[in-house]
């Protein structure tokens, strides 16, 4: 079958798509999109969480067939996203993302062009910059859906308490940082938001 | 939350921005966090097949027939292979003996076992294909336990067996065995006014990393292959793989693609002959990505064991002896039991000063699943059972347990069971202080609030099993010792190439290893040792292959001691031609050139008195300089076979953790409230990330004691639970704050005093969670992972 379906803000069709094929088999293995994880493929682990018309899934439980005309966010997408919702913020009607909103959000080419080798001069969103800054990443496989997650968590609740953070991060499985320092990126993300606000 | 203490002061090379002692950051961080990254599951062809394998799914069974022809038949299916199609007389593989067949020849010795494979147009058509291959299997009684293992009538798993083990053990289903005697115990016995003596269970722990095996072999014009993969040695991985194939090492050129974890789960092979199997018959690039449920058969676990132990001790409470029997299910294939055992036993006193000890450690051969590698390698489980016992020890003479434990602790110099002093510090009773003083979390902060309970904080959680009542809180301590580095005489060394030129006008140092980063942190501090060593800001790191010596595994705790050491060796070199150029060059303008210590920093050329003598641009200009060099620790020796003495490890590293529980007595759940450690790490060549690993290991050793188990069935050998649905891993709400106090104390031996990290908190958190429910129950919980059953005794 056909799948239509707007991908980061680019519109995407993939073609000769099996009925048991999942979204994040499509973003992986058909739109070359490899960031979302396939660490468990049954929504145990939440490596591939994506965003879909705003609203966080597990890519590998949703048949690619149930996308159709609908709108993805992956981490490729994440740091656009949040600079476009940070534009859309300015008047201060921040809330969470309305299926209007991320529908109108388009993905615009970034005049960075990331370095090759390390990636440095890449565009980030303050939740990826945080996780480096906040050592919250190790092997990294994790990072992608963690991302995805805490990013919607800000979005909701820009204050968001140790509780708060680990009920919206519960679904993500990490097995190398003790989630300590994830904890610590995320309220440093939400610090530097709060400075941001404020205007400090 | 820090590091702390006072640095033993060692010789280091120049201040430079970046270099050793700061938290620069991971130069992969930003590719990591963009998701573009390359795992080696994201490796992507033009044309690329997908390889599947098809596995065994009974435990022990003659294979009578394979049958192929159907699945070779569907449309899709370029190559179903089986153990008769393999292009030489090598068949088997294996880290140490080499009993692990590539596909299932004859018989299938546990569940799970590769028998067939297939490469196919999409992934699942080939699971399809493997489903349609019809496999004839007479089942065979399974042997599961040391007494169904060890009978006198019992079939033998490796009939013929002819390694070099076989002559030291008792039995063929015997891996291997390691005993240690020294002093008298029986006669240390008598002296003793309480003994103590218990019977543990340690359950079957999984690395469950999270990027699953994977990999993509690409068949090369010359016949040979490309493999791009993610393991932890990629030099031991090509000695296993070339003789399968038939093809010369140089033949088959390895590169490492990132690794989402490891944790000793990829010291064996897994997907990776497979794949150049599939590539060579096919003629296109293949890929083999694991399932969650494949991964759970593609990998060795961690060895359950079964440990008894014996321990007296004096009224003003000195203990005066040690007996131990440690077995360990090494099940159907051999891996690296015998370092497991050789571990095992030779730490199964623990971090204490005991004169006389009688020890025995075996592994087994079992139709239970393989059993290998895993972060605290025997140690683990050794550290599970005499932390019980000193706590038991402390009880009868009514003693606080951690003072028991000081008035114990082994120091430096204290000898360990095999006779071989401690000759660098070894801070037991210091760490034990240290994470006794750091503050408690608040009393029952819901009893305390006087106001509605948070559920969330409570045993159970959101599942509102309680509003706080019935729940108990109890805390336990608990401290280990690991040893670092390959032991038992191993040659482990590693290879280090440093170049250094001018590029854009700047000097940069470029730095090649076969080193596996795994996501340990390697490639952050072997930056950070090259602007240290070679004072410079811009070091690249090239990606990991053959075209570079060994560096051997990125486990053990070692690379950033060994791997580390040889890039800080290289460079100390590299330094020394690039000083030569320079005195070539300008020797003539300043006498210094020839009489002061030169440095390296800030990319000048300076004396150890800070006077600059030339820019590195200028001294590099026109020059390149590059090696490539072999670095060695201290040797090793073996044990003896029959008395274990030798001096057979070269580093040990210690943690102590204190966890605070609160269990719900009704229910029988468990919530770990705070896990806090003290480590001591010789030199935080980079803090952050030696906060990051000791959290890591910590919260690994939460897992397998209040969750984490695979479960065999005892009847069939057969896996239940190969899921993240079945198998817990501790999640975010599961894990407590781990606030970590690093203490640094310089082991004079290592490279910048270094000591290896990443095992060490993985030994003593789990005995510390035990320890802590017993405190709050009462029962006495002689295994691990601890369930709600044994709670309510239900
Ligand atoms: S891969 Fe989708 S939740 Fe694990
Ligand atoms: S960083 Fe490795 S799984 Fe989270």
């Amino acid at each position: 079958m056909r799948v239509n379906f707007t991908v980061n803000g680019r519109k995407q069709e993939a073609d000769d798509v099996w009925e048991g094929e999942s979204l994040l088999y499509v973003l992986r293995e058909r739109m070359g999109l490899p960031g979302s994880k396939n660490a468990c493929e049954q929504g145990e682990c939440g490596s591939c969480t994506v965003r879909l018309d705003g609203v966080p899934v597990c890519a590998c439980l949703v048949a690619a067939g149930q996308v159709e005309g609908r709108e993805v966010v992956t981490v490729e997408g994440l740091a656009d996203f949040a600079k476009q919702r940070e534009e859309g913020c300015a008047t201060g009607a921040c809330g969470g993302t309305s299926l209007q909103q991320a529908q109108q959000w388009q993905a615009r080419p970034s005049d960075k062009v990331a370095d090759s080798q390390n990636g440095e001069g890449a565009e980030l969103a303050p939740i990826q910059q945080a996780f480096i800054d906040a050592g919250a990443v190790q092997c990294g496989f994790c990072t992608p859906g963690l991302l995805v997650a805490a990013d919607e968590l800000l979005e909701r609740n820009a204050e968001p308490s140790d509780a708060d953070i680990r009920e919206a991060l519960s679904g993500n499985l990490c097995r190398c940082t003790g989630y300590e320092k994830i904890l610590d990126a995320v309220r440093l993300a939400a610090a530097r938001q709060d400075r941001q606000e404020s205007g400090v | 939350m820090g590091v702390t203490g006072t640095p033993t002061s060692i010789k280091q090379g120049s201040k430079t921005k970046g270099g050793i002692g700061e938290s620069t950051l991971r130069p992969d961080g930003t590719l990591k966090v963009t998701g573009e990254f390359a795992y080696s599951s994201d490796m992507w062809h033009e044309d690329m097949l997908w390889g599947y394998t098809l596995r065994s799914t009974t435990a022990h069974a003659e294979i009578r027939s394979i049958d192929t022809a159907e699945a070779l038949a569907m449309p899709g299916v370029y190559a179903v292979l089986t153990y008769d199609d393999l292009p030489t007389e090598v068949k088997n593989y294996g880290l140490e003996i080499q009993d692990t067949p590539v596909l299932a020849h004859g018989k299938v010795r546990h569940h799970g076992e590769p028998v067939a494979i297939v490469a196919a147009d999409h992934p699942e058509t080939a699971r399809r294909a493997a489903a349609k291959i019809k496999v004839d299997y007479a089942e065979l009684p399974v042997i599961t336990d040391e007494a169904s293992a060890t009978a006198p009538d019992a079939l033998l798993i490796h009939e013929g067996r002819d390694d070099h083990h076989i002559g030291h053990v008792p039995h063929p289903n015997i891996v291997h065995r390691q005993p240690i005697v020294r002093g008298d115990a029986d006669e240390a016995a008598k002296r003793a006014d309480v003994i103590v003596s218990g019977e543990y269970v340690f359950g079957m722990q999984d690395q469950a990393f999270l990027g699953p095996e994977s990999g993509m072999a690409v068949p090369g014009e010359d016949g040979g292959v490309d493999l791009y993969v993610a393991t932890q040695w990629l030099h031991s991985d090509l000695k296993q793989i070339a003789p399968v194939l038939g093809l010369p090492e140089e033949k088959v050129r390895m590169t490492l693609s990132g690794v989402g974890g490891a944790f000793g789960g990829r010291e064996d092979i897994s997907m990776q002959i497979h794949a150049c199997l599939l590539a060579l018959r096919t003629g296109k690039p293949v890929k083999i990505v694991y399932n969650r449920f494949e991964s759970f058969f593609g990998h060795v676990h961690r060895h359950p064991a079964k440990l008894w132990y014996e321990h007296g001790a004096t009224k003003d409470g000195k203990l005066t002896h040690m007996k131990c029997r440690i077995v360990l299910d090494g099940g159907a294939y051999a891996s690296a039991s015998p370092a497991v055992v050789g571990n095992a036993s030779s730490l199964s006193a623990g971090p204490y000063v005991i004169d006389s000890v009688d020890i025995e450690a075996i592994a087994l051969y079992t139709n239970n699943p393989p059993c290998g590698a895993m972060r605290g390698f025997g140690a683990v489980q050794a550290c599970f059972a005499y932390e019980a016992q000193m706590d038991k020890l402390a009880a009868k003479l009514d003693m606080d347990p951690v003072e028991f434990r000081r008035l114990n602790a082994m120091e430096q110099g204290t000898l360990l069971p095999t006779g071989q002093p401690c000759d660098s510090p070894a801070p037991v009773a210091e760490l034990l202080r240290r994470v006794k003083a750091m503050p408690l979390p608040p009393e029952q902060q819901w009893l305390a609030a006087g106001e509605q309970a948070d559920v969330r904080a409570l045993p159970g959680g959101l599942s509102n099993t309680t509003h706080g009542e019935g729940v108990v809180r109890g805390i336990g301590y608990a401290v280990g010792i690991k040893n670092v580095g390959f032991s038992e005489g191993f040659d482990d060394y590693s290879t280090a190439r440093v170049r250094m030129e001018v590029i854009n006008g700047e000097p940069v140092a470029t730095v090649h290893t076969a080193m596996a980063e795994v996501g340990q942190g390697g490639v952050t501090v072997h930056a950070q040792i090259a602007r240290t060593e070679l004072g410079v800001t811009q070091v690249t790191i090239n990606p990991a292959d053959t075209q570079v010596g060994s560096a051997g595994s990125t486990s053990a705790s070692r690379q950033t001691y060994v791997t580390g050491g040889a890039v800080k060796n290289t460079c100390e070199n590299v330094r020394e031609k690039v000083l030569e150029i320079g005195r070539a060059k300008f020797g003539s303008y300043h006498p210094a050139w020839a009489t002061a210590e030169l440095l390296l920093e800030g990319g000048k050329v300076v004396t150890d008195g800070g006077e600059v003598l030339a820019d590195l641009v200028d001294v590099l200009e026109g020059e390149s300089v590059d090696l490539e060099l072999e670095w060695r620790h201290r040797p090793t020796e073996a044990f003896d076979l029959r008395t274990g003495q030798g001096n057979g490890h070269v580093q040990y590293s210690f943690a102590a953790h204190r966890a605070v529980v609160e269990v719900d007595t009704e229910l029988g759940l468990v919530k770990v409230i705070e896990l806090a450690c003290a480590q001591d790490v010789g030199k935080a060549l980079n803090p952050l990330s030696v906060v990051g690993q000791i959290q890591g290991g910590t919260t690994q050793g939460l897992g397998v004691a209040v969750m984490e188990e695979i479960i065999v069935d005892p009847k069939t050998a057969k896996v239940r639970n190969p899921s993240f649905t079945d198998y817990l891993i501790p999640t975010i709400l599961d894990t407590p704050t781990i606030p970590v106090d690093v203490l640094e104390l310089a082991d004079e031996h290592a490279p910048y005093g270094l000591r290896g990290i990443g095992e060490a908190p993985t030994l003593s958190s789990t005995p510390a969670v035990l320890a802590a429910i017993r405190n709050a129950t009462g029962l006495e919980l002689n295994r691990t992972p601890v369930r709600p059953e044994h709670l309510t005794g239900t």
